[in-house]
């Protein structure tokens, strides 16, 4: 029996170690193995928080099942530094979503939700499902990245998957709730996007004179409610 | 205070940049040469992050309100203080009524402007640096306009004594920093994360293509026209954090370059990432003109920075002393 065939108990037992790279003097990107799920994510957030109280670590910027450590100086040791890191990977429990629950009332539909249409026929679903499926959903924060406060958001259904656009609109709203690819959230600026927009939420989901700028931190939790439905 | 008379457009303030808000979304923004700024913020005797003008739209104009010292570093340009012709790298005093007026730069592309004191514009999340796309910072989080005053701090005590001196800049200062001949500004770079996913004939082709900055160029990135870069086989990779100079790779196979207004995110496979050594010489590159890459490891990228860092600190000792004299 080879040790490449599935059923050889070895595989299993060894666990893949994060690939490690560099972007220039001062980053490190940490890239989990394997899917991307809560579970790799919840181990990315865990080396995140011990990362970013390391001397020299400026900050432990958080990615979809990745982290990026930006240093104050060039690490003089760069493969101490990895192999440590590999070594915490293996040994640190994952966080779990334990965040807090942000509730978010959405208009679905009507003149600033413009691509439910196209959503729904993408999906055979009729738009009222779509609409459904969506706010039935229990979603958890990723990262927080793009722009300032947008939340990368985990759980879509699959159901409701829609592919990004080639072009994207100019000036969607702030506020614009969307489903790009597996993924949804609520865009933080008006600005070019690239994501299907369905409808429409009033919160703030960025204000820099607040004492926490950002209404979602990795490990929130999200969930839409039906606040109108414009068909 | 000092009010702006002509400023085209994208003319903002900056200072170092804006450290420690990427989880958060919000790019670091800052100067796209901040050699310049902290050798401008030097000659003055302020600290090295005091905020100042990235002028990068010419012809600019602004009227000294009170008596002010200030700098003029970065792009080689043509300036006027009350009609009298002004040098580059050069810090004077203006009296009140003054008029300060620069021109397009023969070279480089972009002036900055730092005032004895810097600029007293409030704080957002750490910087007075404008995040043009999220709209704070700086002066409402916009660009200059016509009209706009903008309040100056207030001086060192001892920095106070004696102005009209000027320095070398750091292209004429640091051996091998300066333009060759063909004008092509070489630019060294690590390579990153998605290098050897290229075959050897993209690699050599990232290396030997001497690559136009796109009129398609700003804060936010410089994307390059020359040659495409292509993979193989495609690949999709997962959302994760940039820091200006990462070189990247989108489908269509030109590479963008990002700056110091990217987005804390992207997801375009990585092939190299332009060095903190020569980050500010690329700030410097005007749209349509030529840049070419230079393959360099971690230990030479590291080293880099002991000229530039000793550039600035002996420009800082000199104009320190030169002002007690």
């Amino acid at each position: 029996m080879s040790i490449n065939q599935p059923s050889a108990p070895l595989v299993g037992a060894i666990e893949k170690s994060p690939k490690i790279s560099l972007i220039g003097t001062l980053a490190m990107l940490v890239e989990a193995p394997g899917d991307f799920d809560l579970i790799q994510q919840g181990r990315i957030w865990a080396l995140a928080d011990a990362a970013s109280s390391w001397p020299n670590v400026q900050e432990a910027v958080i990615g979809v099942t990745n982290v990026m450590l930006v240093f104050e100086q060039p690490p003089a040791d760069i493969g101490m530094l990895a192999a440590s890191i590999v070594e915490l990977w293996h040994r640190l429990p994952g966080r779990k979503a334990d965040g807090k629950v942000i509730e978010i009332p959405v208009i679905y539909g009507g003149e600033l939700g413009f691509d439910l249409p196209a959503v729904a026929e993408h999906t055979g679903l009729p738009p009222r499902e779509v609409i459904r499926i969506h706010s039935e959903g229990d979603y958890t924060v990723c990262a927080v990245a793009s722009s300032p406060g947008f939340g990368y958001l985990h759980g879509l259904d699959p159901r409701i998957h829609m592919p990004r656009k080639s072009v994207p609109s100019l000036n969607m709203r702030a506020g614009s709730v969307t489903i790009g690819g597996m993924q949804t959230g609520v865009a933080a600026l008006s600005s070019p996007n690239g994501w299907n927009a369905i409808g429409w939420a009033s919160v703030a989901m960025f204000d820099p004179q607040r004492e926490q700028p950002s209404l979602m931190l990795p490990g929130d939790r999200v969930r839409f409610r039906i606040d109108r439905i414009e068909l | 205070m000092i009010e702006i008379l002509a400023s085209p457009a994208f003319n903002t303030i900056q200072d170092l940049g804006r450290h420690g808000a990427r989880g958060i979304g919000v790019s670091t923004s800052g100067a796209m040469d901040p050699v310049a700024l902290a050798a401008g913020n030097a000659l003055l005797g302020n600290e090295d992050g005091a905020a100042g003008l990235e002028i990068q739209t010419f012809p600019f104009r602004l009227r000294f309100q009170e008596d002010t010292t200030f700098a003029l570093t970065g792009a080689d340009h043509v300036s006027t203080l009350a009609g009298l012709s002004m040098r580059p790298w050069w810090c004077k005093r203006a009296r009140a009524g003054d008029i300060l007026a620069i021109g397009t730069p023969r070279r480089g592309a972009r002036v900055y402007a730092t005032f004895g004191g810097g600029l007293d514009v409030p704080r957002v999340l750490g910087s007075r640096s404008t995040h043009l796309r999220a709209g704070f910072g700086g002066l409402e989080g916009r660009s200059l306009q016509t009209g706009d005053v903008i309040p100056v701090g207030k001086p060192p005590q001892e920095a106070a004594r004696r102005f009209d001196f000027g320095a070398a800049p750091p292209d004429v200062a640091i051996p091998g920093a300066g333009p060759r001949d063909d004008g092509v500004l070489r630019i060294r770079v690590m390579r990153a994360g998605e290098y050897d996913l290229f075959s050897e004939a993209m690699q050599a082709r990232f290396w030997s293509t001497a690559w136009k900055v796109s009129a398609r160029s700003d804060r936010g990135g410089y994307r390059l026209t020359g040659d495409k870069l292509t993979l193989d086989a495609p690949i999709e990779m997962r959302s994760h954090g940039v820091v200006a100079g990462v070189v990247q790779v989108p489908p269509a196979g030109e590479p963008i370059i990002q700056m110091s207004d990217a987005n804390t995110a992207g997801g375009y496979p990585k092939m190299a990432a332009v060095i903190q050594a020569d980050l500010w010489r690329l700030g410097q590159a005007a749209p349509g003109s030529f840049i070419a890459f230079r393959d360099v490891s971690y230990q030479d990228a590291v080293a880099a920075m002991a000229p530039v860092n000793d550039y600035l600190a002996s420009l800082r000792a000199v104009a320190d002393l030169y002002r007690q004299l």
